[in-house]
């Protein structure tokens, strides 16, 4: 991957001067590289990375992985249902896997009702969808490669030779 | 009882210098909050795949000895391993052995080929343990001085100057700790040509061999008849962030190796077998974790001796290794007073150059082995310290 995309991944709040100043290249060779990389759409957006625990303690936020099973339609296979299923807002992600199911969804809510309705209401009466079964995410430990806890790291000498 | 009878150390361990700077060490260690470019070691813990497979080590009961030059699967992926990454061809039954660390290796061959009074030559800044293990080992160590040399490079006329009748070997290492430097095929060609026409032996250091950053890395062996005038060093502390697990490899003629067997078989025995197994799948599957760690340490470089340079403070680009050494004569302090001062003011640690050699009062050390962020704020309170 470009330096460039792999610094801004770690993070994205470096600007043109310091990633120049990191890769070596000019200012402008950066700036002109990520307004390529926008226009292009290879970078989508930039976002904060927040702690879902710490939302949960202050939101209530309820997050769950839900499996779909889905009967494919003569013509569009997954993707017009799964259009269907991931237009909803509560859908975070959602993912067609081989195996025992077909669709894996992220839902958000805000309580564990809110979950449950969108399942019960919105979900499982979809025509194609034939079953679900809903996993409540009870703890994160890590999430798109960032460790959420505090892991006890072992003490570097300061100074060594 | 005569206490100064009973205690006595011998003259040799006697008059060696105490390791490093005592005092200023022990002034870092003993304050806290510090933000610290002074270590020689990695910032990243060993990948957790290495990690994984000591642990396995330990689960499956590999707890014993091994033979005395190392497991030997280890030698074998050794051999392996240098051949792809490096195209150096060793015999792993009789060319290769497994040491704890490069500084137990480096002290094995140094014990191995020196007679008293032999002369081994040494380039300086160099590495703490060098010079004391050539006198250890009953030789005498003859400084060639580099402090003024472009890049602190060692150049074949450099070698030649000091070579006598009694020069052994000459220790080269690249990328260098402390200052980065590194060498392009034709000067390790030039150099090669002076250890070929004198008849002495290059010892080469080459641990930090994965973190080249301009120069692509040429192992001394591979260059024309250099094979059988080279023993060879490396490991996994720093490539592969193994510190800890005290691991590293000598290789070379199998007589020299032979010799070096004889007394890492008296004095350690084997390696720790844990640490053997770990970096068995370090070797195997490792270099993925070595390049972008290496990829890290780049960007780290570039950003530290930039910010070094705004700050006045001359600085090369290092070509590889994860240290800047920097020159602090322009404010007009000692590499040991600027340390402790910038220790004391502004609680940043690095390394005083006298640490490397007695010629090394201009300079300091700063390692680019920490966060992005600390050799940010390191770098914005350095600037406000040389301002003062």
């Amino acid at each position: 991957m470009d330096d460039i995309l792999e610094i801004l991944i770690q993070d994205a709040r470096k600007s043109p001067a310091e990633i120049a100043e990191m890769t070596g290249k000019s200012e402008k060779e950066v700036a002109d590289a990520i307004a390529d990389y926008e226009k292009k759409g290879t970078i989508l957006k930039y976002r904060a990375v927040l702690n879902p625990e710490h939302i949960a303690e202050t939101d209530g936020a309820v997050r769950a992985w839900i499996e779909v099973s889905i009967t494919p339609q003569r013509g569009a296979g997954f993707d017009s249902i799964a259009e269907r299923i991931y237009k909803f807002s509560e859908v975070k992600n959602c993912y067609l896997l081989s195996g025992g199911f077909d669709l894996l969804l992220l839902v958000e809510g805000h309580s564990l009702q809110e979950v449950a309705g969108f399942v019960s209401q919105k979900l499982s009466t979809l025509e194609n969808v034939t079953a679900t079964s809903t996993h409540f995410m009870l703890k994160v430990y890590k999430e798109n490669g960032d460790v959420f806890q505090n892991t006890e790291k072992s003490e570097r000498l300061a100074i060594s030779l | 009882m005569n206490k100064n009878k009973l205690h006595k150390i011998s003259t040799l361990v006697d008059e060696l210098p105490p390791s490093g700077i005592r005092a200023f060490f022990d002034l870092v260690l003993g304050m806290d909050d510090v933000i610290s470019l002074g270590v020689g070691e990695p910032d990243f813990v060993t990948p957790w795949h290495i990690c994984e497979a000591a642990v396995f080590a330990l689960e499956k009961g590999y707890t014993s000895y091994t033979s005395n030059r190392g497991l030997k699967s280890l030698l074998e992926q050794i051999a392996i391993f240098i051949k792809k990454e490096r195209n150096i061809i060793y015999n792993p039954e009789n060319e290769i052995l497994v040491t704890v660390g490069v500084s137990e290796a480096m002290d094995l061959v140094m014990r191995a080929i020196l007679d008293s009074g032999d002369e081994v030559i040494v380039p300086e800044p160099c590495y703490v343990s060098y010079i004391p293990t050539v006198k250890l080992a009953g030789g005498n160590p003859v400084i060639l001085e580099t402090w003024e040399l472009p890049g602190f490079k060692v150049t074949a006329e450099s070698i030649e100057k000091l070579i006598t009748p009694k020069t052994r070997a000459v220790v080269l290492n690249y990328p260098s700790n402390p200052t980065g430097a590194s060498y392009t095929k034709k000067e390790l060609e030039s150099i090669a040509e002076v250890i070929k026409r004198n008849d002495v032996l290059l010892i080469s250091d080459e641990i930090y061999d994965h973190l080249s950053y301009d120069i692509p890395h040429i192992a001394m062996p591979t260059l024309p008849e250099m094979k059988e005038r080279t023993v060879y060093l490396n490991g996994f502390s720093k490539g592969h962030a193994m510190t800890g697990f005290r691991i590293g490899y000598a290789c070379g003629p199998e007589k020299i190796i032979s010799a070096m067997t004889k007394i890492h078989q008296y004095t350690m025995l084997c390696a720790p077998i844990v640490s053997q197994m770990a970096a068995i799948e370090a070797l195997k599957n490792g270099m993925p974790e070595v390049k972008k760690m290496a990829r890290e340490y780049n960007r780290r470089r570039r950003l530290l001796v930039a910010g070094l340079n705004d700050c006045g403070l001359k600085c090369h680009l290092p070509e590889g290794a994860f240290y800047a050494f920097a020159s602090v004569e322009s404010t007009g302090m000692t590499g040991m007073e600027f340390a402790t001062k910038l220790l004391q003011q502004e609680k940043v640690a690095v390394v005083p150059g006298e640490a490397f050699g007695s010629g090394g009062g201009k300079f300091i050390r700063l390692a680019y082995a920490a966060s992005l962020s600390d050799i940010e704020e390191a770098v914005r309170r350095i600037k406000r310290f040389v301002k003062k």
